[in-house]
């Protein structure tokens, strides 16, 4: 699956379009340099799940919880050493929690990460307003196989 | 009534004694040499920080105040919003210490303490005639306007929809190789530049685009799209950064960007709501150029302008004790938390 974004209101639509596909409860894990749009990606994705207030980088405190017409937590691991810091964080408990959790940096805990997980790389098209989005396979596993 | 107040929501270890709302004693330990190799706050680095640095510095502020542990009427404590691992530190020894003095135990969230900040001093804070007040709320977690009608009485009237300012301030810093905090390098490196070389976007200025925020999109503020634009610009332009003329433009112009979208914001809500003050607080309310243009602002519109002293911008625990008092000198009593809260909302005194 994938999709082309040409403006940040294109991303919107994109994550509702996403979120109309997606099964819930849902880990969604994003992948994507800072600029590629990961941020506006979460803010459409909490839109279509019904979070009313704007959805913040969660750089500062790690992990954001909103309330939507389901539980939204946005989760941010860039500042995290390794995964047994995210356990401490209770971050298993977020994946279990139900509802919506989105993770950015998940590489660093990607060993916590549920089997079911969808991810999605944001790329830089073209043009500088233009993204390329698409779900693929989890990249982290394929990394964790070559390291191997 | 003397207050011992304790503050660790983020990467400042703090402690501070106030005796009846005047500060007696403020000491910070700051952590940033420990995180500045990594651009930012570490968790788990923060945390054992507060665990080793925490008791001595709560030792500090009872001497400084020259106050005893017996002396003390109540502690306040943060107990959010902030990272849940730092914050737990502060929280744990401060009911230790209230359970074994025996004295009432109060939290106060961290931007409470931000706000009540502005009428700190080695005087009791006097309140009256400020409200009601606007208050431009920015931090490297936050940027928010909060208008309060008189004390305890918060209503959000806007905020960031992304990053909050500090934290456009510290990203930028990031890719342009200046370290961290951002804040303060770029200050410095800014300095003498043309803020007018490069044209940076202030963030939501383009009517276009939905709007689904129940906020005024003329009051919320956006940073995502400036970082952006930074890394296009210097994509697009790499002998901006080789020429130190050139770079220090291009820095002026980020800063100018940032504290400029923050003034017209407080503007604006100065214009829509009836203020007889206004006042920025946290710690990007140390930034000078932002400091120059509330002053400006001030002067234009005739509504006096409240800034904490440099000390009482960035995290500290005497806002923390300072809040705390005015909360009970105005007959609220104190609230026991029974945990602490990384996601904690700000509420109204009389919840409502």
């Amino acid at each position: 699956m994938q999709w082309i974004s040409n403006s940040p209101s294109d991303t919107w639509k994109i994550a509702a379009d996403f979120f109309r596909r997606l099964e819930i409860p849902a880990v969604v894990a994003l992948h994507g340099d800072l600029g590629a749009g990961k941020t506006c990606f979460t803010q459409g994705l909490a839109q279509a799940a019904g979070v009313r207030e704007p959805v913040c980088s969660p750089t500062y405190t790690i992990i954001s919880e909103y309330r939507g017409t389901v539980p939204f937590h946005h989760i941010d691991l860039y500042r995290l050493g390794g995964p047994e810091e995210a356990f401490d964080l209770g971050l298993d408990e977020y994946l279990e929690a139900g509802g919506i959790t989105v993770i950015e940096w998940a590489e660093r805990a990607a060993e916590l990460l549920p089997l079911s997980t969808v991810h999605i790389r944001l790329d830089r098209g073209e043009d500088d307003d233009q993204r390329m989005i698409c779900i693929v396979e989890n990249p982290l596993e394929k990394k964790m196989k070559d390291e191997r | 009534m003397i207050l011992l107040g304790i503050e660790t929501s983020c990467d400042e270890t703090a402690a501070a004694v106030l005796v009846d709302g005047a500060v007696r004693s403020n000491i910070i330990y700051s952590q940033i040499a420990q995180h500045a190799p990594y651009g930012g706050v570490v968790p788990e680095i923060a945390s054992r920080d507060h665990v080793r640095k925490l008791p001595g510095i709560i030792r500090e502020a009872m001497q400084g105040a020259g106050s005893s542990f017996e002396q003390l009427d109540g502690i306040a404590v943060t107990y959010g919003p902030g990272l849940s691992s730092s914050l737990l530190i502060g929280y744990s020894a401060a009911r230790a210490l209230s359970q074994r003095l025996g004295i009432p135990l109060t939290g106060v969230h961290h931007h409470e303490g931000h706000i009540y900040s502005v009428f700190l001093s080695e005087k009791p804070p006097v309140l009256d005639g400020a409200f009601p007040m606007m208050v431009l709320l920015v931090s490297g977690g936050d940027t928010k306007l909060v208008y309060m009608k008189a004390p305890g009485c918060y209503e959000i009237i806007g905020q960031t929809i992304d990053d909050a300012a500090g934290e456009a301030l510290d990203k930028g810093a990031m890719l342009l190789g200046l370290g961290y905090p951002g804040g303060p390098v770029i200050q410095k490196t800014a300095e003498g530049g043309n803020p007018r070389a490069v044209r940076f976007p202030r963030g939501l200025d383009n009517p276009g685009g939905e709007w689904k925020y129940t906020f005024d999109r003329k009051l919320c503020f956006s940073f995502s799209g400036l970082k952006t634009a930074l890394l296009y610009h210097v994509q697009h332009h790499p002998e901006s950064l080789k020429d130190e003329t050139a770079k220090r433009n291009l820095i002026a112009s980020y800063q100018e960007a940032v504290a400029d979208a923050l003034a017209v914001r407080i503007e604006r809500a100065l214009e829509l709501y009836d203020c007889v003050s206004f006042a920025c607080a946290g710690g990007v309310s140390l930034n000078k150029v932002l400091r120059e243009k509330l002053g400006k602002l001030s002067e234009k519109c005739g509504v006096p302008l409240k800034l904490s002293s440099p000390k009482l911008c960035t995290d500290n625990a005497a806002m923390v004790a300072g809040a705390a008092f005015i909360r009970q000198s105005l007959g609220h009593p104190f609230i026991l938390p029974d945990d602490v809260n990384p996601n904690l909302r700000l509420e109204n005194w009389d919840n409502t």
